[in-house]
C-alpha cells in the first residue's frame, strides 16, 4: 500500500505491506529505533508515538493507517521546548533506569503537555502515566519529574528559556 | 578543584549506527557537584541516550543480510513428540532453515548449572530443543529461520508437531507422589532432597514454652522485564569468529557454555553487551535460544536475529518464587526464639535452569533471617513439574523465606501477646555478635558469615520513620469503615557475589582515562557510578573518564551482574587498578627523572613532588610521551587488576513496614505506606541506590498483590499476556518510600560498600501480608499464602464470615 505521511517533520513516501505495524515501520523501515516495543498488544505503552497531536500505541496501528498523518517519535523531542523540558526533568529526578519505557512515557507526556493538559497534582500525574508500564523505577521519581516539569511549564520564564534552546542540538 | 560537566559518550561496544549525542545541558546538575564524587547523587550519563531515543537495544541492531528466527514451542505441558514435520514450513518462500532436535544433536549439550547446584539437580538439565518429549508449554521444539520476521512467524505456524498427550504434573504434591514421572532417567520427580541445620532443633522444640507450626505458600511469578530477550549472532567463517549481541548479566559464563557447544575456543566468541531493558535476575542466564541463534548463524553463514515476543516471554523466560513451606518455631517463656525447623518444597518447573537451585538453596539459608536462632533444621525438596523452569528473580529465596518467617513471627507474637516489633527486637542479632556465623545451610557452600550490621538499630530507625506507635494506635476499623493494619518484615540480604572481578585502565593519547570492567548493566548506571569511583581514586574529573562494561572483549575475565555485586566487586577492582596505575606512574616518573619514588606523590591526576606539590607529569604529558614512542610511558599508562573477595559475601540488614486499609466489602487493599529502611554501608550514588530501593519495592508490591502465573490442571498457562498477567501501574502503589542507611560498612571490599539492588523487594511480601493479616485480625482471618489478590482476600473474608468466631 502507498503511504504518505510526515515523520518528525520530514515527508515520508513509502510502499508498505498492508499488515505492517506502524511500530515496525518506524523502527525497521525508518530506523527510528527510539520507539520500543514491549508487548505488541497495547498493554505496556512503550511504543507510544504522537500521531496528529495524540498519543498512539504504534503496535496497535497499521503503518497504512498513518497515511496523511503527522507522526512524531521520541527522536524529535529534544527539538521541542516541552520535550526538552521533560527530558531534563527526567534526568534530574533519576526518572529512568534501563530506559526501555522512557520514550513511550516522554511521548505520552509531550502530547498531553502540548495540548495544555498539565497535571495539577500527583493524582493527575499518576492518571496520565497509568497507560505506561515501567518495571525499574516504581514510578515515584517519574511522578516527581513530571510534577517538576509541570510546575516549570506554568512559569513563563522557564517556558521562554526552554523555548530558547529550541533547535539547538 | 573544578569538576566540569562530564563528556557524553555512548557506552561500550555500541553498534556503529548509534549516533553520538552532544548535549551537556541535559546533565547540568553534575557540573555543580563537588569532589569527592562518591556519595554524590549525580544524574546518569547513560540517561542522555535513553531520553533521546538513541540507546541501542538488541532489536535495534541490524546486520547486512540478516535473517530472522522464530522458535516453535510446545503447545502441551507434557507430551511425547511422535514427529516434527517441517516440510510445509520449508516450502514457504523465504524460509532458510528449520532446525529440530536431530539437527542440533552434534552440537547441543544439556545446559549446565552456573550457581547453587544442589545435589541431584544435575539430572534434570534441558537440551536446547526438546527431543522425544516436551515437558512444559513453551518448550522449544524447533526453530525456523527466514528472510523476514513475518515469514519466520508464518513458517513457524506451518511446523506440524505430532504430540501424544501425557498427564501433566502441575503442583509439588502431585510431583512428590511420582505417579507421573517427567524424566525417565532419574525415575523420580524429587530432583533434590536434603536436610541441613545446626544445633539440636528437636531437643529445643521438646523443651520449649511455646511452639507453632504453619504452612505457607508463595505463588509463581517473575520479574517480567519490559524488553523481552533477544539476540543477534554473526559468524565470520573466514576468521573463525562468532559475535553475539543481546546477552546480559553473565556474558563470560555464557561464552564458555556456547563455546563448548559450538566446539570453538572461547576466545573466538565475542559477547557484546548492548543496552538492556531490565534484568532483575531472569534475563541473561543461558537459555536454549542462547545456543540456537548462534548455531543458526553458523550453519547459515549469515547473521540471525531472534527477538522473543511477549507471549513467548511469559512462557519461556524463567519463572520464580513458587514454594511451599511448613515452618515451625520454638519460643521460650520470655519471648526468645530457641529453634526453627521446617520443610521447604520448591516447584522447579520442568528442567533445572542455570540458577534453579538458588531459590530452594538460598530460600533455606535465609529462613533464619537476621535473628539469633541457635537451633535449626530444614528439609528441602526440589520437585519437577510440567511448568516453565524456574530461576532467580530479584531477591531469590530471600523474598520467599522472609515471607514464611516473618508471617510466622507475627502469628507467634499475637499468640504470645507480644508486640511484633518488640518480639523482633528481642531476637535480632545484636551488633556485638558480628561477624555472625549463620551456619552452612546450602550443600556445597561454606558457612554464611553475616559480616557487619546493627539490625536492631535498623528496625528502630524504621519504626521511627514510620511513626509506628501512631500506626498501631490507628489499627482496627476506621471512620470510613475500612480495616486498618500495620505489618513489618525484617531481612538480611547477601550481596557482592564473588569470586572476583577484573578492571582495566587505559590512558588514551589525549590523556583521558578509559575504564573497562566485566560487570554488565541493565539500567543500574555503571557508566556513571563506576566513573565516580575512579574519579576519586585518580583524583580527576568525571569528564576525563569513560566507562566500558560487560562485553567479553573488554577484560580477560568477568563475572557479570547478579547477587547485587557490581558496586562491591567492580568497585573493589577499580580501587585496585587505580592504585596500580598510580604506582606505575610514580615509578615511571621516578625512573625517568632520577628522583626517588618516595619523593613523589600522585594528586589531582598528576605526579607531583611530595614537598612542593609541583607537577612533574600529567596524564596528558605522559600520554604524549607514549605517543612519541616511549615504551616505558606506554606501559605505565595501562593497568589491570583483579579484586577477589574469597567468596566472603557482604550482608545488608533491612526492615520494611507496611500500613494498609482493607475494604471488607470489595476486598481491595490500599497500601497507605510501604517504607523500606536498609543499611547498605556506603552509597556511591545515592540517587541510584534510592532508585533501586523504590523500584524493587514496587516490584515486590506487584509480586505480592498482582503478578501471578496461573496454570490449569493440564498445565496450560492461563496468564499468557499482559492483559492477564498484571503488573503494577502508576496508579496502583503511590505511597512508597525508602531510607538507605550508611551505618555498617563492609569490611570485605576496599570501598566498604554493600550491594543495594535487591533489598527493597525482600520483605515486601512479609510486611504487606503481616499488615493485611493485622487489618483482618478482627475477622479471625489468617494469611498464609500469596498473592494478596482481591479474589484471595475476598475468599478469606467470606470464609471467616461464614464461620462462627470473633468479629461476626
Amino acid at each position: 500500500m502507498k503511504l504518505h505521511c510526515s515523520v518528525n517533520d520530514a515527508s515520508v513516501d513509502a510502499e508498505v505491506p498492508s499488515r505492517l505495524l506502524l511500530s515496525d515501520f518506524i523502527r525497521h523501515e525508518l530506523k527510528l529505533t527510539g520507539t520500543h516495543v514491549g508487548c505488541e498488544m497495547g498493554a505496556c505503552g512503550a511504543c507510544t508515538v504522537i500521531v496528529d497531536g495524540s498519543p498512539v500505541r504504534s503496535c496497535l496501528m497499521l503503518a497504512a493507517q498513518a497515511d496523511g498523518s503527522s507522526v512524531r517519535t521520541v527522536e524529535s523531542l529534544a527539538g521541542t521546548p516541552i520535550g526538552r523540558l521533560l527530558q531534563q526533568a527526567f534526568s534530574e529526578h533519576h526518572a529512568l533506569q534501563c530506559g526501555y519505557c522512557t520514550p513511550g512515557i516522554l511521548t505520552t507526556l509531550t502530547a498531553a503537555f502540548e495540548s495544555g493538559k498539565l497535571p495539577a497534582d500527583e493524582h493527575a500525574v499518576r492518571d496520565l502515566l497509568s497507560g505506561n508500564i515501567c518495571r525499574c523505577t516504581g514510578y515515584v521519581p517519574i511522578v516527581e519529574a513530571i510534577l517538576d516539569a509541570s510546575r516549570q511549564m506554568q512559569s513563563s520564564t522557564v517556558l521562554a528559556n526552554s523555548g530558547g534552546t529550541h533547535g539547538q542540538k | 578543584m573544578g569538576k566540569s560537566e562530564p563528556a557524553l559518550y555512548l557506552g561500550a561496544a555500541r553498534a556503529e549506527h548509534a549516533e553520538r549525542i552532544e548535549d551537556p545541558a541535559l546533565l547540568r546538575k553534575s557540573g555543580e557537584a563537588a569532589s569527592p564524587m562518591i556519595g554524590q547523587a549525580l544524574p546518569l550519563r547513560e540517561d542522555i541516550r535513553f531520553l533521546t531515543g538513541t540507546g541501542c537495544y538488541v532489536d535495534d541492531i541490524k546486520r547486512p543480510d540478516m535473517a530472522h528466527a522464530m522458535v516453535v514451542r510446545s503447545a502441551l505441558a507434557h507430551a511425547r513428540i511422535r514427529a516434527v514435520d517441517i516440510s510445509a514450513a520449508l516450502a514457504l518462500p523465504g524460509v532458510l532453515a528449520v532446525y529440530s532436535a536431530d539437527d542440533i544433536r552434534d552440537y547441543a549439550l544439556p545446559i549446565p548449572q552456573r550457581v547453587c547446584a544442589l545435589p541431584g539437580l544435575e539430572r534434570f538439565l534441558q537440551m536446547p530443543l526438546a527431543d522425544e518429549r516436551a515437558r512444559y508449554v513453551g518448550e522449544p521444539i524447533a526453530m525456523v529461520v527466514a528472510t523476514s520476521r513475518a515469514i519466520a512467524q508464518d513458517a513457524a505456524e506451518l511446523v506440524q508437531v505430532d504430540y501424544e498427550q501425557l498427564p501433566a504434573v502441575v503442583d509439588v504434591h502431585a510431583a512428590l507422589a511420582d505417579q507421573v514421572i517427567l524424566h525417565d532417567g532419574p525415575g523420580t520427580n524429587l530432583a533434590s532432597h536434603y536436610t541441613v541445620g545446626r544445633g539440636d532443633a528437636d531437643a529445643a522444640f521438646a523443651n520449649a514454652h511455646y511452639t507453632r507450626s504453619e504452612v505457607f505458600n508463595i505463588h509463581r511469578h517473575t520479574a517480567l522485564t519490559l524488553e523481552t530477550r533477544g539476540f543477534v549472532a554473526e559468524w565470520d567463517a573466514a576468521a573463525g569468529r562468532m559475535q553475539v549481541w543481546g546477552g546480559s548479566k553473565v556474558l563470560f559464563a555464557n561464552r564458555t557454555i556456547l563455546a563448548s557447544m559450538l566446539k570453538l575456543d572461547e576466545q573466538c566468541i565475542d559477547m557484546i553487551e548492548v543496552d538492556i531493558g531490565g534484568g532483575f535476575g531472569v534475563r541473561g542466564d543461558f537459555y536454549p535460544e542462547d545456543f540456537l541463534v548462534p548455531f543458526a548463524a553458523m550453519k547459515l553463514g549469515r547473521p540471525v536475529k531472534w527477538i522473543e515476543d511477549r507471549r513467548e516471554h511469559l512462557m519461556a523466560t524463567n519463572h520464580s518464587r513458587e514454594m511451599e513451606c511448613r515452618l515451625e518455631i520454638a519460643v521460650s517463656a520470655d519471648g526468645i526464639i530457641l529453634a526453627m525447623r521446617g520443610l521447604l518444597m520448591a516447584d522447579m518447573g520442568a528442567y533445572t535452569r542455570t540458577n534453579g537451585g538458588v531459590g530452594p538453596g538460598k530460600g533455606t539459608q535465609f529462613l533464619q533471617g537476621p535473628y539469633l536462632i541457635p537451633h535449626l533444621e530444614f528439609e528441602v525438596q526440589a520437585l519437577m513439574t510440567n511448568k516453565t523452569p524456574v530461576g532467580t528473580y530479584r531477591g531469590p529465596g530471600r523474598y520467599e523465606s522472609t515471607f514464611f518467617r516473618e508471617r510466622l513471627l507475627d502469628i507467634a507474637a499475637v499468640e504470645l501477646g507480644l508486640d511484633p516489633a518488640e518480639f523482633r527486637l528481642k531476637n535480632l542479632i545484636p551488633p556485638e555478635a558480628m561477624p555472625y556465623d549463620a551456619g552452612a545451610l546450602v550443600p556445597g557452600l561454606p558457612s554464611t558469615i553475616y559480616d557487619t550490621g546493627d539490625y536492631p538499630l535498623v528496625l528502630r530507625r524504621a519504626l521511627a520513620e514510620a511513626d509506628y506507635p501512631a500506626l498501631v494506635a490507628g489499627r482496627g476499623r476506621g471512620a470510613d469503615g475500612r480495616l486498618y493494619g500495620v505489618g513489618m518484615g525484617c531481612f538480611v540480604e547477601s550481596t557482592g557475589g564473588g569470586p572476583s572481578e577484573d578492571a582495566r585502565i587505559q590512558v588514551t593519547p589525549d590523556g583521558r582515562v578509559e575504564l573497562f570492567i566485566g560487570a554488565s548493566s541493565a539500567g543500574q548506571g555503571h557508566e556513571t557510578v563506576m566513573a565516580q569511583v575512579l574519579a576519586d581514586e585518580l583524583d580527576i574529573g568525571m569528564d576525563a573518564i569513560r566507562v566500558f562494561h560487560g562485553s567479553t572483549t573488554l577484560v580477560k575475565r568477568g563475572f557479570g551482574a547478579y547477587h547485587s555485586r557490581s558496586a562491591v566487586m567492580s568497585g573493589g577492582a577499580i580501587v585496585l587498578v587505580a592504585q596500580r596505575l598510580r604506582q606505575q606512574l610514580l615509578a615511571h616518573v621516578a625512573a625517568s627523572s632520577g628522583r626517588a619514588v618516595e619523593s613523589l606523590t600522585f594528586a589531582r591526576g598528576a605526579v607531583r613532588g611530595s614537598n612542593d606539590g609541583a607537577v612533574l607529569a600529567t596524564l596528558e604529558s605522559l600520554a604524549q610521551q607514549a605517543s612519541a614512542g616511549s615504551v616505558q610511558a606506554a606501559s605505565a599508562l595501562a593497568a589491570e587488576a583483579t579484586f577477589s573477595n574469597d567468596n566472603q559475601l557482604t550482608y545488608t540488614g533491612g526492615t520494611q513496614i507496611a500500613h494498609v486499609a482493607v475494604d471488607t466489602e470489595t476486598a481491595m487493599v490500599e497500601v497507605l505506606r510501604l517504607l523500606t529502611v536498609e543499611d547498605v554501608g556506603r552509597m556511591i550514588n545515592p540517587a541510584v541506590v534510592h532508585g533501586q530501593t523504590i523500584g524493587a519495592a514496587v516490584q515486590g508490591l506487584g509480586g505480592t498483590f498482582l503478578d501471578e502465573f496461573v496454570y490449569d490442571e493440564q498445565g496450560q498457562l492461563l496468564t499468557g499476556t499482559l492483559a492477564d498477567y498484571l503488573l503494577p501501574t502508576a496508579t496502583d502503589f503511590p505511597n512508597v518510600d525508602g531510607v538507605s542507611m550508611e551505618h555498617a560498612r563492609s569490611l570485605s571490599n576496599p570501598l566498604g560498600v554493600k550491594g543495594a539492588g535487591e533489598g527493597g523487594i525482600i520483605a515486601t511480601g512479609a510486611a504487606l501480608a503481616n499488615a493485611v493479616a493485622d487489618a483482618l485480625s478482627p475477622l479471625g482471618v489468617q494469611i498464609t499464602r500469596l498473592p494478596l489478590s482481591p479474589n484471595n482476600i475476598a475468599r478469606l473474608i467470606r470464609d471467616a464470615k461464614a464461620r462462627p468466631g470473633p468479629g461476626n
